[in-house]
């Protein structure tokens, strides 16, 4: 098999959505601009990567241990946020792009307002749990070191201002913005997959229009009781669109330019570069060698915003993986990834069980002062739960689906679409 | 095969890099600290100098110098033992025993750094110090201040000071574990960093240096009791590393004073 093989249909991203090349494709739905790929089996790919973002979103909510080395974002700009966003717009628009080929644009976009329904109820429901949490650390901890940083406690003093804040998105504490910017881009998502079903290209060009604007013009959401959103939607959704750009035929479409070995070399040399300059991060002696010029031009490199450093950087990252994990590696049937590729699979459920487990380990971590031994069996556990849950989910599923077979139509799944 | 060659190298930088990262951390500690205060060297030195300090001391002139912070610069009702009066304290003992050492403190407690620096033009008016100590980031972070806004006031107050003819530390926030969830410190750090670099000043890393003790277990900042003991502990740490950096910054060390 060719690397042109290998590539085909593939995305910048982390997966192939495309009929590939070994399975013949019958019926395949045709809209004039944009092809769909068939319902086959389960991109594996995509779960898997999904799986590993969740996971290292989870150790990095967690204050750092040595399992924090394993995270991505040690070793180059960008990190899990982006890799879970660019999925997530791939799965919703290859769920949502086929309802909206096979029934119409009404029928779609209301099927994405229940998830996205879904996922705000998610998003309320951690912040009763974050409620909880603070409200236990505002009564019980009174180190006069900390007289100054108590004062994160003040919303507290107005509980009914903050919680319809909260309930409007609006106020966010930290770890939880995550979700609130799936939201905005999921109510995006019918405007985006309706402008794509007219021109795919066109729809990417003017979301790269709207993230240049939003860096020209410091467009930003507000957030209470000041500041703003710490993932800007306007800028992220670049990330997302960029997704279901590659879901909808665009990343086979590219499959010539990422089978090329000027992108690979491109790509790790970037990679490499990225690499050198995180160093200097961790490792302050070798600042020195970094020249002040460019330390002048490339600081800050803003999360917020999402940097082009950080979007290339996750290109070359993806780039490179699906040159070099084909979709059909057998690997991805092992037993091996199995626990990861079942997180990918339930991820909304996941990610905000991930969400909790952090502040719960945060919690245990202030009663219980155990050392990095403690850091590291938390974050173990925190991850065998995640699997155990994403088991049972998948097992509660199976069952469901066998007696509820009978009533069940072929719409597509909307577990697959989920991202959460 | 060559997915698993890419994956070992990536297993390989993961293993690679955390013994580099962890091999620093052990770096050896400055000597002058003591052990519970230990630290690596590299969070005590600066490449940017403080060359009015070091005019100041060379010439035998009186060191006055400024602290402006918030709340997290003092202890409430202990006000001695906090960091400044720790550091005026350190610096008697270290510098010849003729230079006349004064630390005042300026606390702007619940001011961002934008309100802070606002102040700047009239406090130097009122004051004439060779070097001004800033620590802020805590409020801004607090009330998530747009990070761009901060860099610039951040960025206007240095100038302030600058132009009123003082050289500048800055300080960041502290290592809150307890609040981690709930204050986002990051931008704040790496954006007063950013400051730092295109200034030319040097940057105390108060929230490394806190972190690496609670790391090391030197201190437990997770305890919640309600007694100043680990404050006072804690500030008196600060204030001899604060010392140690300035001293270094400055090129006042035993060897180059024997020049």
């Amino acid at each position: 098999m060719t690397i042109a093989d290998q590539v085909t249909g593939s995305i910048a991203g982390t997966a192939s959505a495309k009929p590939a090349d070994a399975k013949p494709v019958e019926a395949k739905p045709r809209a004039p601009a944009i092809t769909l790929p068939a319902i086959g089996e389960r991109e594996l790919r995509l779960d898997l990567f999904r799986g590993l973002a969740l996971w290292l979103i989870f150790i990095d909510h967690l204050p750092p241990n040595l399992l924090t080395w394993f995270t991505i974002r040690n070793y180059g700009f960008s990190d899990a946020t982006e890799i879970f966003i660019f999925i997530s717009g791939y799965t919703a628009a290859f769920v949502y792009g086929r309802a909206m080929l096979e029934n119409s644009f009404v029928v779609a976009t209301a099927r994405i307002l229940r998830r996205v329904w879904q996922i705000y109820v998610a998003h309320v429901f951690l912040f009763t749990i974050f409620l909880a949490e603070i409200s236990y650390v505002a009564t019980s901890f009174e180190n006069p070191l900390y007289t100054e940083e108590m004062g994160i406690m003040d919303f507290l003093k107005q509980p009914d201002v903050t919680i319809v804040q909260a309930l409007l998105l609006r106020f966010r504490p930290v770890n939880m913005d995550v979700l609130p910017l799936y939201i905005v881009l999921m109510l995006a998502l019918p405007l985006i997959l309706w402008s794509m079903k007219w021109r795919p290209d066109v729809t990417l060009a003017l979301s790269a229009l709207l993230y240049a604007a939003t860096w020209e013009f410091d467009l930003y959401f507000s957030a209470y009781p000041n500041g703003f959103w710490a993932f800007n939607p306007l800028a992220w959704q670049l990330l997302f669109v960029f997704g279901a750009w590659c879901a909808l035929g665009g990343a086979r479409r590219m499959s010539r330019i990422l089978a090329s070995p000027v992108t690979m070399w491109i790509s790790i040399a970037y990679l490499v570069a990225a690499f050198c300059v995180t160093l200097t991060w961790y490792v302050p002696q070798l600042s020195h060698f970094m020249p002040k010029r460019l330390e002048q031009w490339m600081y800050p490199i803003d999360k917020t915003d999402l940097d082009v450093l950080r979007f290339t950087h996750f290109l070359a990252l993806a780039a490179l993986t699906v040159r070099f994990l084909p979709r059909e590696w057998p690997g991805l049937k092992s037993p091996w990834l199995r626990p990861l590729i079942l997180c990918g699979q339930h991820s909304l459920e996941i990610f905000c069980l991930g969400v909790f487990l952090a502040f719960a380990g945060h919690f245990i971590l202030a009663e219980v002062s155990g050392g990095p031994a403690m850091h590291a069996l938390i974050s173990l556990a925190g991850i065998l739960i995640m699997w155990a849950v994403a088991w049972v989910i998948s097992w509660y599923k199976r069952v469901a689906d066998k007696s509820g077979a009978k009533t069940k139509n072929a719409v597509g799944n909307a577990d697959l679409a989920g991202g959460g | 095969m060559k997915a698993k060659v890419l994956l070992s190298l990536i297993l390989l930088c993961g293993v690679l890099a955390a013994p580099s990262a962890r091999a620093e951390d052990a770096a050896p500690a400055a000597p002058t600290l003591p052990a519970a205060c230990e630290l690596p060297s590299y969070l005590l030195t600066s490449e940017s100098q403080l060359h009015k300090v070091a005019d100041t001391v060379k010439s035998g002139k009186p060191l006055e110098i400024l602290v402006v912070g918030s709340r997290s610069t003092t202890i409430p009702s202990s006000e001695s033992s906090s960091y400044p009066a720790r550091m005026e304290a350190i610096l008697k003992e270290k510098l010849p025993p003729s230079e006349a050492v004064h630390v005042s403190v300026e606390i702007q407690s619940k001011k961002t750094a934008e309100e802070t620096a606002g102040s700047f033009v009239k406090l130097m008016e009122a004051k004439t110090p060779t070097l001004v100590i800033w620590q802020t980031g805590t409020v801004d972070a607090i009330r998530s201040i747009d990070p761009d806004e901060f860099r610039n006031a951040v960025t206007e107050g240095v100038a302030a000071l600058q132009n009123a003819g003082a050289d500048v530390v800055l300080m960041n926030l502290q290592y809150s574990p307890r609040t981690e969830t709930m204050i986002s410190a990051p931008p704040y750090l790496d954006n007063m960093r950013v400051v730092a670099q295109e200034h030319d000043i040097p940057l105390f890393d108060r929230f490394a240096m806190m972190r690496q003790w609670n790391d090391q277990g030197q201190f437990d900042l997770f305890s919640p009791s309600r007694g100043p003991e680990l404050a006072k502990q804690v500030h008196d740490c600060i204030g001899r590393a604060l010392a140690q950096f300035v001293i270094d910054a400055a090129h006042l060390g035993p060897a180059e004073q024997q020049n």
